[in-house]
């Protein structure tokens, strides 16, 4: 076995494996959107458009999107400062602050439901302190900002933490002579931070953010342990298209929308992060 | 250079201080407060998880989880489960680790194109592979199967798979490889004597990634399988139907692997993303 030959016998496999279950899959979704029996067709489009949930999911998906990744890159990027200066217990703070980055959306949903559910934790401490003296019924469709709320704070909670190691390891990347000559000119923690880490930091910005956006445009279990039928989102949608409706070509028109959306925010975040070429770190 | 006297800048910096460990405690308690509410909502008796308002502290029965264990194909979703994460544990390092090691050790024509095609996965949507697969497997038989599940999960997993080994194989440096060859090895017994060694810790972190990435998934899950369910995919079904105490017991179940396994890789979470960065 020649040396020249071996590098493609190693990652055959892996190709075989991503053209078998990634790039055919992506063909037939896109063939299954495109037909519905007679040649080629938007009617799919047009049928899943213009169904009346479809405006209120793309909506609820875009702004829990819009509400929840920003705060996550904020809380992440935070953590990640405090963890960096720390000495002793530095090992347990990360344990514990990267527990939810095994826990699945579905069990989240579930642990949020356990405070928000109407005899759950939240209004047990409420009317401890004498707030409400019967537990209302929070999550109801009285009370859809409330659902939002729940929603959005699973979501939080659960997936800071895989933007938290994304970024603890970049800022691990950061010579620390930069820190120190800055130190030496006087640069205040505050200005360092924002002269030599976000600058520095934008290959893990951008994989945090590109990984964040790409997942909370696939919110799916937290809604349906929170909300249920009260909040649609998107693949929701596309999971009622293909079981309940039994209309595959509308759940792959709903699964290309999701995939288009997805694209296009990936394009944007590597472009407004893109390191500029020959730098490097 | 500051004017300030001494005293004050030692003051403010020790209130500096006190914020900051408070800050520390607090993003804590954010994280451990509500599994520790699902613990209380485990270890409750049925009808305490029904019951208002609840107590703080857990009463130590095991009614939930008997209920859970009784509950008609939940031990078998369970089984499922597991099967399904080990199948994917499995291949996706089988199948991706060679890439890893061939990624890191060589240069050849078309490497580029590789990485871009790993890359591109973590750009997609995956779970949505799951609807044109459905029909696929049906036609290969392969539908409502464990082994099609693993397959679809085995997809999720073999970007980290690739990416991890990659850096796994890059941090050891290529000179003991050639020591070894010096020394009357060949390349795959230099491998097997030198280098696997030394990467097999991480290759487990890497493997136990791969089994939480396939445990927590329910998209595909619930699209794929309809009689051999696995946890969440079930949980997801029944989660109209079914009691509270069920659904906090079976997402209880659902954590506690978890935890155990961001614990055995903690060590390897960070130079994991490190160099899967680049």
């Amino acid at each position: 076995m020649s040396a020249r030959y071996l590098p493609y016998i190693l990652i055959f496999p892996v190709t075989l494996f991503l053209c078998l279950f990634f790039l055919y899959p992506f063909v037939l979704v896109a063939q299954q959107a495109f037909t519905t029996g007679a040649g080629f067709t938007l009617e799919n489009f047009h049928d899943v458009t213009g169904h009346w949930k479809f405006p209120i999911s793309l909506k609820n998906t875009l702004y829990l999107a819009a509400a929840v990744v920003p705060v996550q890159l904020a809380l992440a990027l935070l953590m990640a400062t405090m963890v960096n200066g720390m000495g002793k217990g530095r090992d347990l703070v990360l344990y514990i602050w990267t527990i939810p980055l095994g826990i699945s959306d579905l069990a989240a949903g579930i642990i949020w439901l356990a405070i928000f559910e109407q005899s759950g934790f939240l209004n047990s401490m409420m009317s401890g302190l004498g707030v409400i003296d019967r537990p209302a019924n929070l999550m109801n469709y009285q009370n859809p900002g409330l659902i939002f709320l729940a929603i959005a704070l699973a979501e939080i909670w659960r997936a800071t933490a895989i933007m938290l190691v994304i970024l603890v390891a970049g800022i691990g990347l950061i010579p620390k002579e930069y820190y120190e000559a800055a130190e030496v000119f006087g640069a205040s923690p505050w200005k360092r931070f924002l002269r030599i880490t976000l600058p520095l930091l934008r290959p893990s910005l951008s994989t945090a953010l590109v990984l964040r956006v790409i997942l909370a445009f696939e919110i799916f279990a937290v809604v349906q342990a929170l909300g249920g039928t009260l909040f649609p989102v998107l693949m929701g949608e596309t999971y009622k298209y293909q079981f309940e409706l039994l209309n595959g070509g509308g759940a792959a028109a709903i699964a290309l929308i999701i995939l288009g959306i997805s694209i296009a925010f990936t394009l944007l975040i590597m472009r407004l992060l893109r390191v500029p070429k020959g730098a490097t770190i | 250079m500051t004017i300030a006297s001494p005293e004050v800048s030692a003051d403010t910096r020790k209130s500096g201080r006190y914020v900051y460990i408070a800050s520390v405690i607090l993003l804590c308690a954010w994280v451990i407060v509500p599994l520790y509410f699902l613990l209380i909502n485990t270890l409750s008796s049925p009808e305490a998880v029904n019951s208002f308002p609840k107590s703080f502290v857990p009463d130590f029965d095991l009614g939930s989880l008997t209920f859970f264990a009784n509950f008609a194909g939940m031990l078998s979703a369970l089984k499922n489960s597991i099967l399904v994460a080990g199948l994917t544990m499995i291949m996706s390092i089988t199948i991706g680790a060679p890439a890893g090691y061939a990624l890191s050790r060589f240069d050849f024509p078309g490497k580029g194109l590789f990485r871009f095609l790993i890359l591109l996965t973590r750009a997609f949507p995956l779970p949505l592979l799951a609807l044109p697969l459905a029909v696929m497997f049906i036609r290969t038989g392969l539908d409502d199967s464990i082994f099609g599940l693993a397959l679809v999960h085995t997809t999720l997993a073999i970007p980290f798979a690739v990416l991890i080994t990659f850096s796994l194989f890059s941090g050891i440096p290529i000179e003991l490889e050639e020591a070894a060859w010096t020394l009357g090895c060949n390349r795959l017994t230099a491998f097997q004597k030198v280098i696997l060694p030394l990467v097999l810790p991480g290759i487990t972190a890497s493997a136990i990634f791969a089994f939480v990435i396939s445990w927590n998934e329910v998209f595909a899950a619930a699209v794929l399988t309809i009689e051999n369910r696995t946890l969440t995919a079930f949980l997801l079904q029944n989660l109209d139907t079914s009691p509270l105490h069920l659904k906090f017991a079976g997402g209880f179940i659902l954590v506690v692997p978890a935890l155990i396994f961001i614990f055995a890789v903690r060590k390897y979470l960070f130079a994991m993303w490190g160099i899967a960065n680049r």
